[in-house]
C-alpha cells in the first residue's frame, strides 16, 4: 500500500501537522496497563504485533518527507546534531547497510537498492534521490554513510561501541530528540548517559538492561517504547534550543491543551551491527495530540488514569509538572470508569 | 535484510588440508544474500547424523559475501560432530545454521594486538589477522602447532602476508608465555584461542604483569544449550524433557503451557517462575544474587539445571 505523504507539514513556527485516521490507529500507543513504571519492557524486533509501526524494521509514515526536511533544517543551523567519532567508520557502513536494505525490502515502491558486488545504486522516490557509490569507499558518497543514511529515514540514531564490558555512545545523528544532547553525552558509557534518569537506578533496570544489550544478537533486533509530552508537535525539543521551546509550556490553557499537548512516544529498536560489532539505536518519535488519541475510547480512558497516577519523579523528569493537572483534568472527560482490555491496541478498525 | 536463524547453508566445497583438518566453503542455499560474519564471528551449524543432531559452533575464518569458510579439526574425544563433517559431510549437503553470532569481537581503543592460539585455535585469529593487516593496525601473532603440521599452518597463514605472524612447533616453554607479555607496549590486548592450559598460562602470565583484566580476550561460544533435564509442571500436570539445544520456555511453550515472556534474555523478568524442587543453574540478570540463592524462582528463557530435574509451579 503506498504511503500518502504530507511533505507541507511544519514542526516548528506554523505547526502545520496533523494524524490522519490511518496515522492515528497505526500509533504506538506506550501503555499496556492504566498505570505506568519503568522495566525493562525490552522485546525481539520482529514485524506484527499491536500497533501498525511494528509493521517494518524502520517504519516510514505520512510524514516522512516533511520530517527529513526537518531534520535539514536543524542540522544547517548546528551542524552538531551529526557526530560521530573516528573509530566508529566500520558501524557506519553496517548503519547505511542495515537502513537501505530494510527500507528497500519493506517499501519496494519508495526505495530501491541495487548492488554489484561493492557497486551500490540508492533510488530513494519520496526525496528525489539517486545515487551510484562504492560500499566502503568514503569518497564515493557525498556525505559520510552515517549522515547520508539517516538524513533520509524518521527518528533519531545514536552508535554504541561495545568494549569493556560496557557500551560508549560514539556517534549519532539527534534532531528530534526529547531533551538530551548528542553533543553532551557523547562518548559517554551506558550507565552515565543514563544518570539523569530518576527512580530506575535504584530499581536496577539500567545493570540489567546492559548486561541484556551486551549480548544483543545481530539478526535478533529488539524493540521498546518510552514516552514523554510535548507542547506542540515540535520534534527538536533539544538543551540547546531550551530557549525556543521551553515557553510552550506557558501557553497551554483548558482550551487549547486538548490540540496543543502531545503525547510523545519513542519506538527505540536496538540493532546488533555485524563488521564493527557496534549497536545501532533508532529513536523513532511520534506525535499525536490528545485531541487525536482520544478519539480511541480506550487510550483516552487509559491515559487520563496514567498521566493522573503518575508517579511524582517520573512526572517531574518528565517535564509534566506544570500542565499535568490541567492535562489530567482534560481527559477526565473520556474516562467514563469502565476497565480497559491489556494491552496496547486500540481495539477499534476506524473511528 | 534481516536474517533468523536458521538460515540454510549448501557445503560448496570439501578441502582436506592434513589428515586432521577440512576447510569447508558454505553457501546460501536458497539464493538469499548471506548476512555477514565480522572477524570473530562463528556459526552454529545443525549437523545430523542417523544417530544423532548435533549442534556444532565453528569460527569463520573468512567471509566474502557469497560464502563462509570453516575449517573444523577432527578431535578425538569430541562431541561427535567434527567426526561426522570429517566421516560424512558431502559437497551438495545442506546444513542449517544459526545467523553468525560474534562474541569474540576486536575491540577499538588497543595501541597493539597480540593473538596467541594453539592448534585449531588459529580459526578466528586468522580472521583478525586479515583485517588488522588490510587497516594496517598493529598486531603481532604467535600460533603454536604441532611439529608434522607445520606446512599446513605455514599455508594457511600465508594468505594474511604478514611478517608479525610467528609458528612456533612445540608447546610455549616454561616462561616463555611471560616474556611475550612483558616486552609489549602499554595499552596492548592480547586476544587468545587454543587449548586449556595455553590459555590457562596467559591468563597466569597477564595476571602475574598486573594486567587489565578488560585487556584479555578468549572466544567464546554462546552458551545458549547445555545438558538436558527434566521439567515437571506441577500445576499443569507436564512433564517436559529439555534438550540440549532448547531453553526451558522453549520446551514449556512447545507443550502448550502458557508462560509469559518479553525479551528471552534474562533481563526483563517476565518469564519468572516459582521453582518447587530441584537444583537451577541460574544464567539470568534479573534476580538479585538474593532471590538466586533463595532457591526458589527461575527465569526460564536462559536458565537450566544442574539437577536432574525441576519442579515448577505452573
Amino acid at each position: 500500500m503506498s504511503i500518502a505523504y504530507k511533505p507541507d507539514e511544519t514542526f516548528r513556527d506554523d505547526f502545520v501537522y496533523s494524524n490522519s485516521d490511518t496515522a492515528i490507529l497505526r500509533f504506538p500507543f506506550p501503555f499496556i496497563e492504566d498505570e505506568y513504571m519503568y522495566s525493562v519492557n525490552i522485546e525481539p524486533h520482529v514485524r506484527g504485533g499491536e500497533t501498525g509501526a511494528f509493521e517494518a524494521v524502520f517504519d516510514v509514515d505520512e510524514h516522512y518527507i516533511a520530517e527529513c526536511r526537518e531534520r535539514a533544517m536543524v542540522l544547517e543551523q548546528d551542524p552538531n546534531r551529526c557526530m560521530v567519532l573516528p573509530h566508529m567508520m566500520t558501524a557506519q557502513w553496517d548503519t547505511l547497510e542495515l537502513i537501505m536494505e530494510s527500507l528497500a525490502e519493506d517499501y519496494p515502491e519508495d526505495f530501491t537498492l541495487e548492488k554489484d558486488g561493492d557497486a551500490w545504486t540508492w533510488t530513494n522516490r519520496p526525496l528525489g534521490i539517486k545515487d551510484s557509490f562504492v560500499f566502503g569507499d568514503v569518497d564515493s558518497l557525498p556525505l559520510e554513510p552515517f549522515e547520508y543514511i539517516t538524513r533520509q529515514a524518521q527518528g533519531d540514531f545514536t552508535l554504541q561501541d561495545q568494549r569493556e564490558n560496557n557500551l560508549f555512545m560514539d556517534g549519532g545523528m539527534v534532531t528530534t530528540q526529547a531533551d538530551w544532547s548528542l553533543e553532551f553525552d557523547l562518548g559517554m558509557s551506558f550507565h552515565e548517559w543514563h544518570g539523569p534518569v530518576p527512580v530506575a537506578h535504584e530499581i536496577n533496570v539500567f545493570d540489567r538492561a546492559l548486561q541484556y544489550l551486551l549480548r544483543l544478537q545481530y539478526g535478533n533486533p529488539v524493540r521498546r517504547l518510552n514516552w514523554t509530552m510535548t507542547v506542540n508537535p515540535r520534534l527538536d525539543t533539544s538543551p540547546e534550543n531550551y530557549p525556543i521551546w521551553g515557553p510552550d509550556r506557558t501557553t497551554l490553557t483548558p482550551e487549547n491543551i486538548g490540540g496543543k499537548l502531545h503525547l510523545r512516544v519513542e519506538l527505540q529498536t536496538l540493532f546488533r551491527l555485524p563488521r564493527s560489532n557496534a549497536i545501532l539505536f533508532g529513536i523513532r518519535c511520534y506525535l499525536a495530540s490528545l485531541d487525536e488519541l482520544t478519539r480511541v475510547p480506550k487510550w483516552g480512558r487509559r491515559l487520563h488514569r496514567v498521566l493522573r497516577d503518575l508517579h511524582p519523579e517520573i512526572a517531574e523528569y518528565k517535564g509534566t509538572t506544570r500542565y499535568r493537572e490541567m492535562a489530567v483534568d482534560y481527559l477526565s472527560q473520556f474516562d467514563d470508569g469502565e476497565p480497559t482490555s491489556p494491552g496496547i491496541g486500540p481495539d477499534v478498525e476506524s473511528l | 535484510m534481516i536474517r533468523h536463524d536458521p538460515l540454510m547453508l549448501r557445503v560448496s566445497r570439501i578441502e582436506s588440508l592434513s589428515p586432521t583438518l577440512r576447510r569447508i566453503i558454505l553457501k546460501s542455499a536458497d539464493n538469499e544474500p548471506l548476512p555477514v560474519a565480522g572477524p570473530g564471528a562463528h556459526l552454529s551449524l545443525t549437523l545430523a547424523s542417523p544417530k544423532k543432531v548435533y549442534r556444532n559452533s565453528y569460527s569463520v575464518v573468512s567471509f566474502s559475501g557469497d560464502h563462509y569458510e570453516l575449517i573444523v579439526r577432527r578431535v578425538e574425544d569430541s562431541r561427535g560432530g567434527s567426526a561426522f563433517v570429517h566421516e560424512n559431510l558431502k559437497e551438495g549437503d545442506l546444513l542449517p545454521s544459526t545467523v553468525p553470532l560474534n562474541l569474540f569481537p576486536i575491540q577499538v581503543g588497543s595501541r597493539k594486538r597480540l593473538l596467541i592460539g594453539g592448534g585449531i585455535g588459529v580459526t578466528p585469529l586468522l580472521s583478525f589477522a586479515k583485517v588488522l593487516q588490510e587497516n594496517g593496525d598493529r598486531f603481532e601473532m604467535h600460533q603454536f602447532v604441532r611439529e608434522d603440521e607445520k606446512a599446513v599452518f605455514e599455508n594457511l597463514v600465508q594468505g594474511v602476508g604478514s611478517k608479525n605472524i610467528h609458528i612456533h612447533t612445540r608447546r610455549p616453554k616454561e616462561g616463555e608465555i611471560q616474556a611475550l607479555l612483558e616486552e609489549q607496549p602499554l595499552g596492548t590486548s592480547i586476544y587468545m584461542c587454543g587449548p586449556d592450559g595455553l590459555m590457562a598460562a596467559v591468563d597466569e602470565a597477564a595476571e602475574t604483569l598486573g594486567w587489565p583484566e578488560n585487556h584479555v580476550h578468549r572466544e567464546v561460544f554462546g552458551a545458549a544449550g547445555g545438558k538436558p533435564f527434566k521439567a515437571k509442571l506441577a500445576k499443569s500436570g507436564c512433564e517436559l524433557e529439555v534438550g540440549e539445544n532448547q531453553s526451558l520456555l522453549e520446551a514449556i511453550e512447545e507443550a502448550g503451557v502458557p508462560i509469559n515472556s518479553l525479551c528471552r534474555g534474562g533481563a526483563c523478568g517476565a518469564c519468572m517462575t516459582s521453582l518447587l524442587e530441584g537444583d537451577p543453574e541460574h544464567r539470568d540478570h534479573f534476580l538479585n544474587n538474593e532471590e538466586k540463592d533463595s532457591g526458589k524462582l527461575i527465569m526460564p528463557c536462559v536458565s537450566r539445571a544442574k539437577s536432574a530435574q525441576l519442579v515448577l509451579d505452573i
